[in-house]
């Protein structure tokens, strides 16, 4: 157990190193940067005093690993579109990407678990036939339009919700949140909607697809023939043994979520770290690019972690072969 | 030798209709309605989009054939539109339903080669990685674990952003459809890889693998030409399943501003320029390209689904 969990964390570590060194060579394509920050008039050895000054006269190696020492403490240098800290304008923003994605990823476990079980059992019924139909057409819908049909129902004809904005916040120290205002709330709910539903009909018929196959197993005909009654077997036999792909999955869309919040922040205009991010795309805005592809990859990393240490919790086969074969990973 | 088994293989032409007609697969696709109603519009899409020039009722690109006039007229059916522009026109007077054709075809470009891609790195890398194995196998496949742990549109968005740094304005622009083909196509490969380094190493310790090695065949032509035709199956129906996928990338990214220029409308960009003038009441602009869009996806992602259920066995 111990020996598995090192030898993650380690392959977490590469694994960041080498998005590091991405990011790193991000800024080794984008010009020179003297010449940005000098602007027109400058002598030349104006610019070898700079350049001596922030390091940059050193091999390439020397200056990664300045960049990783600096990313890991949180500094990613100032923005050239905003000219200010990165690690300040990621901080104000983080706080509403956080938001949106937690409420979308709880609204698509709430509602995508019990619609896939639900199907899974009544394979036939007219219900499951529609659910898995508007399923399809959700798949088939991408997520700026459905901001879009959002916007133009509930907003341009209803006007019932805003389009935009994430409504009053609340400062709670360097956190806002907007959980506590009417308008805070109102307006997470057409972004959050958007930004679920995907996740909810990947979650929905993933666990038909895994409550299909459990179905089948002998351990579940067995415990039907034992005179079990079917709440036992769908809830305890079935539906427990379906638990470590959707964890699986449900986790790494977890990280898709942030990935994804780039579109429905941009749809809705909503302050978080895609918008962020997107921005500075368009404007070549390297450091803020680089702090959040490496924030980004953290998130992952974290989540891929916590999913890996969630088997254990989950299926007790694991730990057995893991104590058997001395820790070794198939 | 090559050629005996080459005439053996070959089934007799006059039948090879007959064959196909009566195939288990065209019966599960006679059977539903829906599989075949998808089919049709998969067709008419695609006919719709690469005919465009010929098709289109107008050619937005033709400055000449333009009137500011016409801008905002609404679809036909509404009060004020006239037949001349079925589905109305956009804020240029460029008839949408010209500029919907023209731009599903870039869409379907960009999604069609950038599969076209995918696949072959995919394929090429899955084969190498099942039959060679060892190191080179651990290496493959370990950088397919990460980027599999990183979503898509992030990946084709970075690359995306650096083509754009690093490329001067005018050129970005010229090259910005290849560099969304190949953006694209490297989020997909690891799906194909994957699935073919499976069938692989199961396929190649079969009898015919190994009497191909031992009449001494090349290491590529056994993969070339006795594994790959094997493992193929699957990779039609993720290919299937990925053109949806990459259609809607496309969109994406165009629709955030990274993608095609306006210049060159995609369906993605046609939704993005017309997304300002929603609130003004001009829905059609953005709604028409948008309905396009899923349409299309919604069509080959049926025949995916279909085609998925009809190569596994274990469904039937």
């Amino acid at each position: 157990m111990i020996a598995f969990i090192v030898r993650r964390l380690l392959q977490s570590v590469v694994v960041m190193l080498v998005v590091g060194f991405v990011a790193f060579s991000l800024f080794a394509y984008v010009g020179d940067p003297i010449t940005i920050m000098l602007g027109q008039d400058f002598t030349e050895l104006d610019a070898a005093r700079i350049r001596r000054d922030l390091g940059l006269d050193q091999p390439f190696f020397v200056q990664f690993a300045h960049f990783v020492v600096n990313a890991v403490q949180g500094h990613f240098g100032i923005s050239y579109r905003l000219a200010r800290p990165v690690d300040q304008l990621i901080a104000e923003r983080l706080p509403a990407t956080l938001e949106l994605s937690f409420v979308a990823a709880s609204l698509a476990l709430a509602l995508g678990l019990p619609m896939g079980v639900y199907t899974g059992l009544h394979r036939d019924s007219w219900l499951s036939r529609v659910m898995l139909t508007l399923s399809l057409v959700g798949v088939s819908l991408p997520t700026f339009l459905i901001g879009i049909l959002l916007i133009l129902f509930f907003s341009v004809i209803l006007g019932w919700l805003p389009s935009f904005g994430r409504g009053t916040t609340v400062h709670l120290g360097w956190w806002t949140t907007g959980f506590l205002t009417t308008s805070g709330l109102k307006a997470l709910i057409l972004p959050s909607i958007t930004l679920g539903l995907f996740q909810m009909t990947l979650i929905m018929r993933l666990v038909r697809a895994e409550m299909l196959e459990v179905l089948r197993t002998d351990y579940v005909k067995f415990a039907r023939a034992r005179g079990l009654p079917n709440r036992a077997v769908h809830f305890g036999h079935a539906l427990k043994n379906t638990l470590v792909p959707v964890i699986t999955i449900t986790g790494l869309q977890l990280g898709a979520l942030i990935a994804f919040a780039i579109i429905t922040e941009t749809v809705f205009q909503w302050p978080g770290m895609g918008l962020l991010f997107i921005q500075s795309v368009s404007f070549a805005d390297v450091p803020v690019m680089a702090a959040y592809l490496c924030l980004v990859a953290f998130f992952f990393v974290v989540i891929n972690l916590i999913v890996d240490l969630l088997y254990y919790a989950v299926d007790p086969r694991l730990r057995i072969d893991r104590a058997v074969s001395g820790g070794h990973t198939v | 030798m090559a050629t005996t088994s080459r005439d053996l293989a070959r089934p007799p032409t006059r039948n090879a209709l007959r064959r196909a007609l009566d195939s288990d697969i065209f019966y599960s696709f006679r059977r539903s309605p829906v599989v075949v109603a998808a089919a049709i519009v998969t067709l008419i899409c695609f006919i719709g989009a690469v005919c465009a020039p010929w098709l289109a009722p107008h050619n937005p690109f033709d400055l000449k054939t333009l009137n500011l006039i016409d801008a905002f007229t609404p679809p036909a059916w509404m009060d004020e539109g006239t037949r001349k522009f079925l589905l109305g026109t956009d804020d240029q007077g460029r008839d949408v339903l010209s500029t919907i054709m023209y731009g599903a075809r870039i869409s379907l470009a960009v999604g069609f080669f950038s599969v076209l891609f995918a696949m072959t790195l995919g394929v090429s890398l899955g084969l190498i990685s099942g039959y060679v194995g060892g190191a080179l196998d651990a290496f493959i496949m370990r950088v397919a674990d990460v980027q599999l742990s990183f979503p898509a549109i992030l990946i084709a968005l970075l690359i995306d952003g650096l083509a754009r740094t690093t490329l001067p304005r005018d050129v970005h622009d010229r090259v910005i459809v290849y560099v969304l083909i190949l953006a694209i196509g490297i989020t997909g490969w690891v799906q194909y890889a994957r699935t073919v380094r499976g069938s692989t190493l199961v396929e190649k310790n079969k009898e015919y693998v190994q009497a191909a090695r031992v009449i001494g065949r090349h290491p590529v032509a056994i993969m070339a030409r006795h594994v790959l035709p094997n493992v193929m199956g699957p990779v039609l129906v993720i290919a299937t399943i990925n053109l949806a996928i990459a259609i809607l990338t496309e969109a994406t990214l165009s629709f955030l501003g990274v993608g095609v220029p306006p210049t060159q409308p995609s369906l993605g960009t046609l939704i993005r320029v017309g997304n300002d003038f929603l609130f003004s009441g001009e829905w059609w602009i953005t709604i028409f390209p948008g309905a396009a869009l899923v349409v299309m996806v919604l069509a080959v992602n049926l025949l995916g689904d279909w085609l998925r259920d009809a190569l596994n066995p274990k469904l039937r």
